[in-house]
């Protein structure tokens, strides 16, 4: 309806201001993210009142470190699902960076030169992807699918599926660094959040955020409106690759060894990370919080039947339900917002 | 008032197919034109060609009295002619603004980090959709707004590139009837503001409603051109079909 002069100009303070008609409380309780926390919050308190071994230091440690494992690549596999792609190959970049930090550091090279190859190689995965996703335009369901089948060989030529245990003259430097804790936190957590606070900026307040974002909502708009569209799929593929690569070397600290069935069916559980979290599948949606929240979720699933005595038979239906329930959820709100 | 935009014995063959054939026609400055047609009449080639998406295989189009010859989409929109799509390329789970400077953020560093200026965009943005009269909010998801406010965006976007003309390809196609007088009240707002508009179209009112002239295409061909007052949706209808040969 037009309105002029006067009303105008005060209309534009409110404008500006408004967003959708909604207080912070509703905008919070519309966040998928909210309700996957409080489900993560919930089953922590139930877990420390009817057992005694879970609010331990000891156990809450493990926890901590496990699902930061999960967590850090499930903020890579966030950016890649939010761009509308997948990445299924992230498992095989685990085990990959993990031999070749293991062998190059079992020939004496030193940690910081072997974490290069071990990140280079990952990146040179995630950019393989990239390639034939965005310049070849292959799907990246095959794509990655492919890529997990090649990389996880590739793991097992270059080990010569030979447990790597030694890890040269800086062998307890990898130890330190993947299993190792400062001030009562586990290293890897540090890495998770360093991860988390500069991909929550990213994602907001930068201009590669903005057109990840994008892509994902609609690509050929992205391309018509001059978005360099294939450049930022490469890189979104290679920053997933790198996340893993990063954990495959933390991993391998942690264990004090290398074996190649390490990250094997990881990607499922970074993927139904990143999905509990609020990453959408057909693109466009994802925040880095939400991805951590999802991976603390499973973890503590997985934690609670081990001490509930529950066979660890039962973790993938409880993981699956929760993958399911988090996409009805979406649907629902979708539902909502429509009336 | 001054002539924007001249397309001079415009032709495209693809082929043995002649989708155009010397198409010569010109635009002034703040002037709606109605470019009608059947479908294949040659519409979206002429646009397409306007835009940059083809080169013509004769002819010339001239902008503010120059000559130009546009390789690219972008050499057409570095000139000042912009595009409003028919399925509108905007994102739907980002903001109004966003979309508005989708591939040309705003930008603020910090030393050495640079950060896009939200605050400069929603208000460049709210201005612009008061310059539309629109109700359109800056921060206001896509998803969730009307078609009328899905063309304010898409059209505040081309104001945001200070463009000279702008293909409008079926605006109104597929919208309430509502939301086809927001439609209009926008193409008449841009009118004022000095910026010439092709409005491609089907639908005859709209096209009577708010052009200046009306121009129709049938196989290829010219074969009207004539201030609106002095035409009728008989005539035009007659033209498009060609039970009227030419007028």
């Amino acid at each position: 309806m037009p309105r002029e002069g006067e009303a105008m100009t005060t209309t534009l303070e409110q404008a500006i201001g408004q967003s959708q008609h909604r207080n912070f409380l509703s905008r919070i309780m519309g966040l998928q993210v909210f309700w996957v926390f409080l489900a993560a919050v919930l089953a922590c308190v139930t877990l420390s009142l009817i057992t005694d071994t879970f609010a331990t230091e000891r156990n809450l440690f493990n926890v901590t470190r496990n699902f930061a494992f999960v967590a850090i690549i499930a903020i890579g596999m966030t950016t890649v699902i939010a761009s509308g792609g997948i990445d299924l190959s992230v498992g095989a970049s685990v085990v990959l960076s993990a031999v070749v930090i293991g062998a190059t550091m079992e020939a004496g090279y030193p940690i910081w030169a072997a974490a290069l190859f071990a990140i280079g190689a990952a990146l040179v995965v995630g950019l393989v992807n990239g390639i034939l996703i965005a310049i070849v335009g292959m799907p990246p369901f095959v794509v990655t699918l492919g890529m997990l089948s090649f990389a996880r060989s590739m793991a097992l030529v270059l080990s010569n599926n030979k447990m790597i245990y030694q890890f040269g003259p800086d062998h307890e430097t990898l130890l330190w660094l993947g299993g190792g804790s400062t001030f009562g936190i586990p290293h890897p957590v540090y890495a998770l959040a360093i991860l988390t606070i500069i991909m929550s900026f990213v994602f907001k307040w930068t201009r590669w955020g903005q057109h990840v974002f994008a892509i994902g909502g609609n690509e050929s708009a992205a391309v018509l409106t001059g978005i360099p569209v294939r450049g930022m799929k490469i890189s979104v593929y290679m920053f997933s690759a790198f996340t893993a690569g990063i954990t495959g070397i933390l991993m391998v600290g942690w264990l004090g060894s290398v074996t190649t069935n390490l990250g094997t069916a990881m990607e499922l559980a970074v993927i139904a990370a990143a999905v509990i979290g609020g990453a959408n599948l057909a693109g466009g949606e994802g925040n880095a919080f939400g991805a951590i929240v999802g991976a603390l979720l499973i973890e503590v699933i997985r934690n609670s039947l081990i001490l509930l005595g529950i066979s660890t038979f039962w973790q993938g239906a409880f993981i699956g339900s929760f993958i399911i329930i988090a996409v009805g959820f979406d649907r629902i709100r979708r539902l909502r917002s429509q009336d | 008032m001054a002539e924007r935009l001249r397309l001079t014995g415009i032709s495209k063959h693809f082929g043995a197919i002649h989708a155009l054939n010397e198409v010569s026609l010109s635009v002034d400055e703040g002037e709606v034109l109605g470019l009608m047609g059947d479908n294949g009449a040659g519409k979206s080639t002429l646009v397409k060609i306007i835009a940059g998406n083809f080169r013509p295989s004769h002819g010339e189009i001239s902008l503010d009295g120059e000559p130009r010859d546009f390789h690219r989409p972008k050499d057409a929109q570095n000139a000042g002619i912009e595009i409003v799509y028919q399925e509108l390329a905007l994102c739907d789970n980002l903001s109004a603004a966003s979309n508005v400077y989708l591939g040309r953020e705003l930008r603020r560093s910090f030393g050495p980090i640079c950060v896009l200026d939200y605050k400069a965009m929603y208000r460049r943005a709210a201005e612009l959709f008061a310059l539309l009269k629109s109700e359109t909010r800056p921060r206001d998801l896509v998803r969730k707004m009307s078609g009328g406010q899905r063309q304010a965006v898409a059209i505040a976007r081309t104001l945001l590139a200070d463009a000279k003309v702008l293909l409008m390809d079926e605006p109104t196609a597929a919208i309430s009837v509502r939301q086809v007088a927001e439609v209009l009240e926008l193409i008449r707002r841009l009118r004022d503001q000095g910026i010439t508009v092709i409005l491609i179209s089907h639908r005859m009112p709209d096209v009577f409603a708010v052009s200046d002239r009306i121009a129709v295409l049938r196989r290829g061909q010219l074969v009207a051109n004539k201030p609106t007052p002095d035409t009728s949706p008989e005539e035009i209808t007659g033209l498009i079909t060609g039970a009227i040969h030419a007028a």
